[in-house]
């Protein structure tokens, strides 16, 4: 199943790519301008047209494209017919978390509920593996319901920081070692190696 | 001449303050104070470059995040909003062919909306006021971590940017549609429903098209004006809720902060926080890119009527979009989330790539073109849209967003890029287009310092765009400090692209001082000796 580290390796391939193909093709149609005219071409409605139809359908299409190839997406939308398995509460108050249980053990291919609650200021929920790659969040914000299904598929030890900016008290709100993921066939390498984790 | 002398006098003669009309010296009050905002914001850019790359002691937490808070603000207000202001209102009675409704209203706004950015910016300077700009509440009215006169500056400051943004709004308005003093009548609604585009709708569906009185710079103008003022409300508004409970705590009565719906609050501030990051930027933007196109190439805009269409269907899909903030929101519903969040959203890629799409085809049929600054600048802008919306568009997936929201990717990729070098390169090409216009044909001091703006700029804003992008990617926050140096390669790499954008800005400044001459920067700012109503000096006789 895919994870964060697969969809976002994905993003900046395919991002670099349309970067490099939108600069190239400005860089030609720079030096082309200033070129005498050979023939007037690239203004028929038929191009225009499919052009505004390739738009609408690629600005369209890759929500249909992650909602089949992103897992959690189809967990988002489907979250009030599923039933999970654990649910942890985290409780937000003046810049400190504190967690139902600590670490918060899952297992593999559970699904979990972490259910944030703030008393005070909007908040956010990050799940970081220990090379500090996000896993997911969610934000935190008071009087509001703030629970976000997940399921793990690959070992590993997690910690969870703070995702939104709560004042300059807020800044480094981390609570390490506080997520472990076992009993799944796979490590999760970036969160079993725990070089460098603040 | 000595190079003394030039920096006093300018170049060949300077500015020559005497033929200026009170409109030209308006518009530039306008943008020489938008500049210096520029430069103002582009150097606390600088600094929190720095505090990412290493801890600076002299820059705590507190420091950091009041120079977060003011910076955005600094740059959309008192840079982006001035030079536009300017800008437009020039250009507004300049295509209309009929004297601004008022110079007082226009001068009144710049001196508002300078003002009060300054007075905001102290709040931050001086009280370290730090709620940054999307003001998520309560933390606005957190008095426990905010000193409430800081509060009260901040307020005031935005207070008066607004005051300045509705009376531009009006004259901008009331140019278009008023009757000049011995005119013939206008009519007044026919000309507002022109300006507004249901002319144009009605005319995309029509096979005989009906005549537009109103020029399509200035249907442009007039639609990103309206969610200008749109704005305007919703953040008055929100400073009207911040007074009353700072003037609660003030004097002892306690409100509490739950009466405010934390995520009501949070929607109905980001409809109108969008109103200015997919309304008025993509509105305006599209619109400066055809005024642009129009007058490099002297040439009718491409596909007019689909353009102006277009422009109607902008408006109205930024007035619906703004879910795509709150797609980590667990509490918004998912219907919002998809329907406008994702679907609404996934149009402005329609929008925006059919304005690349006509401006680029606009230049195309008239080549061959010079490569002059104004058309070099605004092909930079047409590619930092053509970057930053893609990017925009990917993050508001729910897929996505669960792993992008408040990373550096958004702040980076996104915003960066499309305010450092699709905005900020559209408004260089107007500044460097209209600069013999406002001027009456001041010289340019020099053309290698121009170029080396355009080259200095492009690729520091793309690469500082890209560099906070890919540290995004790899899960950096984008309102947190980090200290251990976890993403040090990638901030070094964005620190030498600011220190890029910093030279560029000083080479352009330098560029600008020289050419009008200290005496003329400071002569924009005395009242203009001719009293003409025009918009540029009546032709001389041979």
């Amino acid at each position: 199943m895919a994870d964060s580290i697969d969809v976002l390796a994905t993003l900046k391939l395919v991002y670099g790519l349309y970067a490099f193909i939108a600069i190239s093709l400005i860089g030609w149609f720079g030096y082309r301008i200033t070129k005498p005219k050979d023939h007037d071409a690239g203004a028929k409605p038929a191009i225009f047209w499919t052009y505004v139809a390739v738009l609408a359908v690629v600005g369209t299409g890759l929500h249909f494209l992650t909602y089949n190839a992103v897992p959690w997406v189809s967990i988002d939308l489907n979250r009030a017919s599923i039933e999970a398995d654990t649910v942890f509460d985290i409780t937000y108050e003046d810049h400190q978390m504190t967690f139902s249980s600590f670490p918060m053990r899952v297992g593999c291919g559970e699904h979990v509920v972490f259910n944030a609650t703030s008393n005070d200021l909007t908040y956010g929920f990050g799940i970081f593996r220990a090379d500090h790659t996000m896993v997911a969040q969610m934000q935190v914000v008071p009087q509001s319901r703030n629970d976000l299904m997940w399921k793990f598929d690959r070992n590993g030890t997690y910690y969870i920081r703070s995702t939104e900016y709560s004042g300059p008290k807020g800044a480094r709100m981390v609570a390490k070692d506080a997520l472990v993921v076992s009993g799944c066939d796979q490590d999760d390498v970036r969160a079993v190696a725990r070089r460098g984790q603040s | 001449m000595s190079f003394v002398n030039t920096l006093i006098n300018g170049h060949e003669g300077g500015l020559k303050l005497g033929s200026m009309t009170p409109m030209q010296k308006i518009s530039l009050r306008f943008v020489v104070l938008g500049v210096l905002f520029y430069g103002l914001a582009a150097v606390e850019g600088m600094m929190m470059r720095v505090v990412e790359i290493t801890p600076v002691a002299a820059i705590d937490d507190a420091h950091f995040f009041s120079i977060m808070t003011v910076h955005p603000m600094v740059g959309v207000f008192g840079s982006t909003y001035m030079i536009v202001f300017g800008a437009f209102l020039f250009l507004v009675p300049f295509f209309m062919k009929k004297p601004i409704f008022s110079l007082a209203l226009a001068n009144a706004s710049w001196l508002l909306i300078g003002g009060g950015t300054f007075i905001m910016w102290l709040a931050g300077f001086l009280f370290a006021y730090a709620p940054l700009y999307t003001l998520y509440w309560p933390l606005p009215a957190d008095f426990a971590q905010f000193n409430i006169v800081g509060g009260l500056f901040y307020v005031v400051g935005v207070a008066l940017i607004m005051v300045g943004t509705f009376l531009y709004s009006y004259n901008v308005f009331k140019t278009i549609m008023y009757t000049p003093k011995g005119w013939d009548t206008q009519p007044s609604m026919e000309l507002f429903k022109d300006a507004i585009g249901f002319k144009a709708i009605g005319n995309f569906f029509k096979g005989k098209k009906t005549e537009h009185i109103v020029d399509l710079p200035v249907a442009a103008i007039s639609r990103g004006t309206i969610d200008v003022g749109l704005n305007a409300v919703v953040i008055t508004a929100a400073g009207v809720l911040l007074l009353i409970y700072m003037f609660g705590a003030l004097f002892g009565f306690g409100l509490e902060k739950t009466w405010v719906d934390a995520l009501l609050y949070k929607n109905i501030f980001w409809w109108g926080l969008d109103l200015i990051a997919d309304g008025l930027v993509l509105i305006f933007v599209a619109g400066t890119w055809y005024i642009l196109a129009m007058m490099i190439t002297g040439k009718d805009l491409f596909m007019k009527h689909i353009a102006r269409a277009a422009l109607f269907v902008e408006m109205v899909v930024s007035w619906t979009v703004w879910s795509h903030h709150l797609m980590s929101d667990q509490g918004q519903s998912n219907l919002l989330k998809v329907l406008s969040g994702e679907m609404v959203t996934a149009l402005e890629l329609v929008t925006q790539g059919l304005a690349v799409y006509v401006t680029l085809v606009t230049l195309y049929k008239a080549r061959p073109l010079k490569m002059t600054n104004e058309l070099k600048f605004l092909l930079g802008g047409l590619l930092g849209f053509m970057l930053a919306v893609p990017a925009g568009i990917i993050q508001a997936d729910l897929g996505m967003n669960r792993v992008l929201h408040n990373t550096q990717w958004i702040i980076g990729s996104h915003v960066h890029v499309a305010i450092l070098v699709g905005l900020t390169m559209t408004l260089y090409s107007a500044i460097y287009l209209l600069l013999p216009i406002l001027t009456n044909g001041a010289k340019l001091y020099s053309q290698k310092l121009a170029t080396a703006h355009f080259w200095l700029h492009l690729v520091g804003g793309i690469g500082m765009g890209s560099f906070m992008g890919m540290a995004g990617i790899d899960g950096m926050l984008r309102r947190a400090v980090y200290v251990d140096g976890e993403y040090n390669t990638y901030m070094v790499l964005a620190g030498i692209c600011g220190g890029m954008l910093i030279l560029a800005f000083a080479l352009f400044l330098f560029n600008v001082v020289m050419t009008f001459g200290i005496k003329g920067l400071i002569g924009i700012y005395s009242p203009a000796e001719s009293d003409t109503s025009d918009c540029v000096p009546a032709p001389q006789e041979a």
